[in-house]
């Protein structure tokens, strides 16, 4: 098939960028969204230009470090999946796709479109943890039966994988849904509870340092989340947030 | 007589690791914040490596090239990770594990280092539990398992299709823990372009910020390679876009031997490929082989019929279908190792039984186990006379709850829905046995340079079962290294701080930066992807799934000749002192150019087969790897001496004395 691709093209954080258009040609439907990148990049270094940069490793879903709003969308059209992850079947021929950015104060953009988003790593390193010592000298994995539905529970939020969509998606560009998927992760666990009220409170303080917005309770993070992270989760971090400052 | 020193210590084999850690020197924790140590790659090893030195008290900076040390490729690790905890109480023990895991390797390994790795497995999942990790669980709250390949009891843990993560993200933030202490000094976005040896010792990396593009130097009294395997010098696998060799080769350059290069694992469950513009491939995880069976038609008129989509795998009736896994080895069936497994999908495909457009595929079918499931579950709801569609709904069910997610992704990539028609599925590139030469202790040939996880050569011979890379990664970086780099450190308690501007220092540097130029001002015609992409068409045509003496010659003069056009005339654009991934990986694919030959010679010295390295020459007349145990029952090390060409090799011989070494059978 036959696009017209309009990028985001910016040398690096200090200069300004803008969109720019190039036509592309040849493109299947089996390609992956960064295949069809690849093409476009092979051809413009071929003819002596500089590449586009974007941010991608595993190519599987699975590592969060691809990222790219597609036509206004975090990872594109598609649901529960990366940009990685998305085919170009999706598209019809003679289609114009616009590729930006995750667009937000605390995810200043690098070059072109890739982003630093180690505002995350921050909050994370607030209180992402269980402060146990890695010397295996704990108990019994089984000594503390826990009930199905809580590990369950407590996967599926632990399956985020910071990509930052939900931070992409919201027209505050409020951090909430990732940050209480974190918080819901240990908060579901008894193995969590000793450190709760700490972790709430340091990871939701640096989450406001970083620039992050308010949550407005508009839904769009769990719409675009490419793993499905429920708006369950910001409720449950609410609580988690409500019942730490009473207990001053 | 070789020159490697395995330094395993004296005693029974179940007490030697007890017995070397009451024996090694101690560091006491006042002088532990005098020493600094360097961990490069952040991934199960290199994570959990670098969280639990600096708990212990030391200066720990690490590396990594992404922009977080979470998105490491041990992330993608899908199916799960063994321990002998004999939850189940189907016969697992340490013994057991440990007789699996060489066996498995077939007969490759280093016996002790192996006992120990069962040693510590059942640690693992205790101390990963403490973390939070959400392990599957069943419904009385303990732990589940399920069984993976080459083995017959259910030893593994898992978290969905996501295990790897689950693990990654407990080391990450027992990492974050530290970093918030000020313990660790996490770089993302860097990458190590060179090993700094002063007097004989690590003491040093140069990095490179790959940002700003400025070469840095960073000081250490010891250095930890966890940087993962080589699998992306076949340029498509299951590896990530940028996982690379060049940490593991910029220090076998400076004297550290590399082990089995020729060891790699062809992983039998991965998307087959679609076509030229593929930059990956994508693993459908091994635990799949617990329900689904893999079949291709008895009859070659019948898989042409699928080849030309003129027939569907649903309609070809059951006596038509050969379900050749379970019909070659009926005691293992399609849970036979991945080496077993690949190599009998090639040997189909290759006798034109193969089922998709390029004959490339095999069908991996869960409807069997789709009505089975639905069955049982029929039965404890208590619906009687359950309609086949009512069964085969209910089974779809367990099914998605099981592997859910390695089923969505097959429909995205495939665009054919797997609970419907068969998976079609085809062997690629997934992980490397061969890596850094270590010793017991995990220190390399390089006084101070330590190596983990699976950028070191050590536990698993010449083919690692399933779930026991991600059990090797956390081993090393938990349980192991932290105890071994101690036992060094002792020396180093009075060295105090090393300097940056030793002149080994700058030396490094500038070499550095001379390639860096070098590339940058190359003004040649073809892109770095061009270079990879042939160097991977080599390997896998001529050192891939079967090797043979011809072929492999063939291979060593065509990667020399391609390394040689790849300084003419490869192009890179932009500049180093930007953001530039081109450059990034001409670096990597300069290294790769190099290790390939040096792969391709080892897998022509070793005239046997064994595990994931099969030779044509050598098999059985039903064409199962033949050893030759009298004459190759040896690591091969290979010392490097200026040219991958001239590399010399030093043998550590394999002893076996706890284990009766036999011909590796399955059926």
């Amino acid at each position: 098939m036959k696009l017209t691709l309009k990028i985001w093209r910016q040398k690096n954080a200090q200069t300004k960028g803008n969109m720019q258009t190039y036509p592309i040609d040849g493109i299947e439907g089996d390609m992956s969204f960064l295949e069809m990148l690849d093409v476009l990049n092979t051809q413009l270094i071929d003819k002596g230009e500089e590449p586009v940069v974007f941010d991608h490793d595993c190519r599987e879903g699975i590592c969060g470090t691809c990222s790219l709003q597609i036509n206004g969308e975090p990872h594109g059209p598609d649901r529960l999946i990366t940009t990685c992850q998305l085919h170009m079947r999706k598209f019809n021929d003679g289609d114009t796709i616009v590729i930006e950015p995750f667009r937000a104060k605390a995810f200043p953009v690098i070059k072109d479109l890739m982003v630093d988003r180690s505002s995350f790593e921050r909050i994370q390193q607030a209180g992402g943890y269980i402060s146990v010592n890695t010397s295996g000298n704990t108990i019994d994995a089984n000594a503390i039966p826990i009930e199905k539905e809580h590990a369950d529970e407590s996967f599926n939020a632990a399956a985020c994988i910071g990509c930052g969509a939900c931070v992409a998606a919201c027209k505050n560009a409020s951090a909430m849904l990732f940050t209480a998927a974190k918080v819901s992760q240990f908060a579901l666990l008894p193995q969590g509870q000793v450190e709760a009220s700490r972790r709430v409170l340091n990871m939701v303080e640096q989450m406001d340092k970083e620039g992050f917005g308010n949550c407005t309770n508009t839904g769009a993070c769990e719409i675009e989340c490419p793993k499905g992270i429920s708006l369950e989760n910001i409720a449950r971090m609410n609580r988690e947030y409500l019942s730490a400052s009473l207990k001053g | 007589m070789s020159i490697l020193n395995s330094k395993v210590p004296s005693g029974p084999l179940s007490e030697k690791w007890t017995k070397h850690k009451n024996d090694i020197n101690l560091v006491n924790p006042a002088n532990k914040r005098n020493i600094d140590v360097i961990v490069v790659g952040t991934g199960l090893a290199g994570g959990s490596a670098a969280a639990t030195l600096a708990e212990l008290g030391y200066n720990v900076k690490t590396f990594c090239y992404q922009d977080s040390p979470r998105r490491a490729h041990s992330i993608a690790a899908q199916g799960g990770i063994n321990a002998a905890k004999n939850y189940q109480g189907d016969g697992d023990s340490t013994y057991r594990l440990f007789y699996d895991t060489i066996k498995g390797g077939d007969y490759r390994s280093r016996e002790e280092n192996v006992y120990r790795l069962a040693e510590v497995s059942a640690n693992i999942i205790d101390q990963c539990v403490a973390q939070g990790v959400p392990f599957a669980r069943e419904y009385g709250g303990l732990l589940d398992n399920r069984s993976f390949g080459g083995v017959l009891v259910s030893r593994t843990f898992y978290a969905k299709g996501q295990t790897g993560q689950q693990l990654l993200l407990g080391a990450y933030s027992a990492m974050n823990r530290q970093i918030n202490r000020g313990k660790i000094k996490s770089y993302t976005r860097h990458e190590m372009l060179d090993l700094v040896i002063v007097d004989g010792k690590a003491r040093g990396i140069i990095a490179r910020d790959m940002v700003t593009g400025e070469l840095e130097r960073h000081s250490a009294h010891a250095v930890v390679i966890a940087t993962g395997g080589y699998g992306n010098v076949f340029y498509l696998s299951t590896n990530a876009m940028g996982s690379n060799v060049t940490a593991s080769w910029k220090i076998h350059k400076r004297g550290a031997f590399f082990a089995n290069p020729c060891y790699t694992q062809i992983h039998p469950t991965c998307i087959p490929v679609s076509g030229d513009h593929q930059s990956k491939l994508t693993l459908m995880s091994e635990s799949l082989r617990n329900d689904g069976r893999i079949w291709v038609p008895k009859k070659q008129e019948d898989a042409e019929a699928i080849q030309q989509g003129k027939l569907k795998p649903v309609d070809l009736a059951e006596e038509d279908r050969d379900y050749y896994l379970e019909r070659r080895y009926p005691s293992f069936g399609n849970l036979v190792p991945r080496d077993v497994a690949s190599r009998a999908a090639k040997e189909r495909c290759d006798a034109g039984f193969g089922v998709n457009k390029t004959g490339e595929a095999v069908f991996l079918d869960f409807a069997a186990a789709i009505m089975r499931y639905g069955k049982e579950v029929a039965a404890v709801e208590h619906i009687e006379n359950p309609s086949e569609e009512k069964i085969r709904e209910l089974g779809e069910k367990v099914i998605e709850t099981k592997y859910g997610n390695l089923f969505q992704m097959y429909e995205k990539i495939v665009d054919e829905n797997p609970y419907k028609t068969p998976m079609m599925i085809y062997p690629a590139v997934h992980y490397t046995m061969g890596g850094v030469w270590v010793d017991y202790n995990l220190e390399t040939t390089i006084p101070g340079c330590y190596c983990a996880g699976e950028a070191n050569y050590s536990d698993h011979g010449a083919n690692r079962l399933g779930a026991s890379a991600l059990m090797q990664g956390l081993a090393d970086g938990y349980f192991v290294l932290p105890y071994t780099i101690g036992d060094y450190l002792a020396d180093d308690i009075r060295t105090g701080p090393i300097s940056t501007d030793l002149p080994e220092f700058a030396e490094a540097e500038k070499n550095i930066q001379e390639q860096l130029d070098k590339l940058i001002n190359n003004e040649g015609s073809k892109s770095v992807d061009h270079f990879h992409k042939r160097l991977g068409k080599i390997m896998w045509n001529k050192v891939g799934m079967s090797r043979n003496e011809k072929g492999l010659k063939e291979a060593i003069s065509e990667i020399r000749e391609l390394r040689e056009a790849f300084w003419k005339d490869v192009r890179v654009p932009g500049d180093y002192n930007e953001v530039n991934p081109e450059l990034e990986k001409a670096m990597r694919v300069a290294d790769f150019l190099e290790l390939g030959e040096l792969f391709a010679i080892d897998a022509l010295h070793r005239n046997e087969s064994c595990g994931g390295h099969f030779r044509e020459e050598y098999q059985t007349e039903e064409g199962e790897a033949l050893r030759d145990d009298e004459n190759f029952m040896y690591t091969a090390a290979w010392e490097f001496k200026g040219d991958p060409g001239k590399a010399v090799l030093h043998k550590e011989e394999l002893n076996y004395e706890n284990i009766e070494v036999k011909t590796r059978s399955y059926k």
